[in-house]
């Protein structure tokens, strides 16, 4: 997938296989992957002549923003899907909270 | 004895386990034993739903019916061979009868269908998190047993399931010293470990289906603040107080000026306000935790409130 967002344009399997030349893999492997990518939605595919092209359905950082802001929903019936740390706070909370970490650092710098 | 002394006695444990859960979100004490507050959270929720569905269907059953099954097979009998209206006698009507059965085996489907509906949406949610990770994540020495996802603002969160995850940003990584980023950690393996998103699923269905009801926000609520401090204290085991606390408060006053859009905080309400600082307050003063005896006869009190129910419906007369 990275390699489909280092370029871009859309490239076919052999032209994503050269670009793999570390990492060893064979020609029908990477088209199951890309494959697979495209099922789920990452990638999408077109026809070119007798091979299918690849490229990115949407860019990196639209999937982590995506992945992002479920995590930091603050309220909302998908963040009941994962469990978060802790929720940011404003106003008064705040002044408290920085009151605490002031007497955790005084109290032998952490 | 189907009929006006079970159903009434089913009304009392309803009446009563909303009252009861009124009283205990007020409550101070949860705070001290989160685990035993959460057992009785759990028992009011189900005895309440068990309660409110069989009053209803206690009246709507005819009476001389052995069990409310064997009167809900009875009255779709009659109604199958056409009789429905022809059938005992009865001081009710068989209308309003059949109106409260009716209630109540709507009531019971919804129930059941919010906690179907529910769960579908976060294993959907859960795999879509999984996928995106995947192409997204990776492994950092810094967090280990965490993935690591480039993004500036702090978060840290853990993904339940059979192939648990714990996720950590960039900026988490930052923004935290190793001591606290290793409490974070802790923290959200007591999570995952003790499966506490099971715990808070239920009420997390609840409060979608009945949005309207103050009760079941505040349960809910409640319920996923005592799971947090929970968490907190199996990570207080293993890691110092002022490294958890340290991350809670960094964690809490970097997002005020990164994100927490201030709708978002103004739509919770006000009881959601000082929930971090609460957290922090008990892990740098804790309060000790209720006496044994006291914890026993909470575990007493949610057995015998789950049981009551329990055994006036399935119970032959």
């Amino acid at each position: 997938m990275d390699v489909l967002w280092g370029t871009g344009a859309s490239l076919t399997v052999r032209e994503v296989s050269a670009q793999l030349t570390e990492r060893d893999l064979a020609h029908t492997t990477v088209m199951t992957v890309l494959d697979r990518l495209a099922k789920k939605g990452f990638a999408r595919r077109e026809r070119d002549g007798r091979a299918w092209r690849y490229r990115p359905s949407a860019t990196r950082e639209a999937y982590v923003t995506e992945l992002m802001l479920t995590a930091l929903e603050q309220t909302g019936d998908r963040s009941a899907a994962l469990a978060r740390f802790a929720k940011s706070v404003s106003g008064a909370e705040a002044s408290v909270l920085r009151g605490a970490l002031e007497e955790i650092e005084g109290s032998g710098g952490g | 004895m189907t009929g006006p002394a079970d159903a009434a006695l089913l009304a009392a444990v309803a009446i009563g386990s909303v009252r009861g859960s009124a009283a205990l979100g007020a409550a101070r004490w949860p705070r001290r034993s989160p685990g035993a507050a959460i057992l009785l959270w759990q028992a009011l929720g189900l005895a309440g739903g068990l309660a409110a569905v069989g009053a209803l269907m206690e009246i709507g059953v005819p009476p001389g019916a052995a069990s409310v099954a064997n009167g809900v097979t009875r009255v779709a009998s009659s109604a199958a061979s056409g009789r429905l209206f022809t059938t005992g006698q009865s001081a009710l009507p068989v209308f309003l009868r059949l109106i409260s059965l009716v209630m109540g085996l709507a009531l019971l489907a919804q129930l059941c269908s919010v906690l179907v509906a529910s769960s579908a949406m976060v294993i959907r949610a859960r795999r879509r998190q999984r996928a995106l990770l995947a192409l997204l994540a990776r492994g950092d020495p810094k967090a280990p047993g965490a993935l690591v996802v480039d993004y500036p603002a702090a978060a840290a969160y853990c993904l339940p399931g059979l192939r648990s995850r714990i996720v950590v940003s960039v900026g988490a990584l930052d923004l935290l010293r190793p001591a606290e980023l290793a409490a974070v950690l802790a923290h959200e393996r007591a999570h995952l470990r003790e499966r506490h998103d099971l715990v808070v699923l239920p009420f997390t269905a609840l409060r979608r289906a009945f949005g309207w009801s103050r009760i079941c926000a505040d349960a809910h609520q409640s319920v996923a603040l005592l799971i947090e401090m929970l968490a907190d204290d199996r990570a207080l085991r293993a890691r110092p107080a002022r490294a958890l606390a340290g991350a809670l408060a960094r964690f809490g006053t970097a997002g005020c000026t990164e994100n927490a859009p201030a709708g978002a905080l103004a739509v919770s309400g006000a009881a959601h306000e000082g929930e971090m600082a609460a957290r922090v307050t008990r892990i740098m003063t804790p309060a000790p935790p209720l006496a044994y005896a006291v914890r026993l006869s909470i575990v007493c009190a949610a057995t015998v409130i789950v049981v009551v129910p329990v055994a006036v419906l399935l119970l032959p007369n």
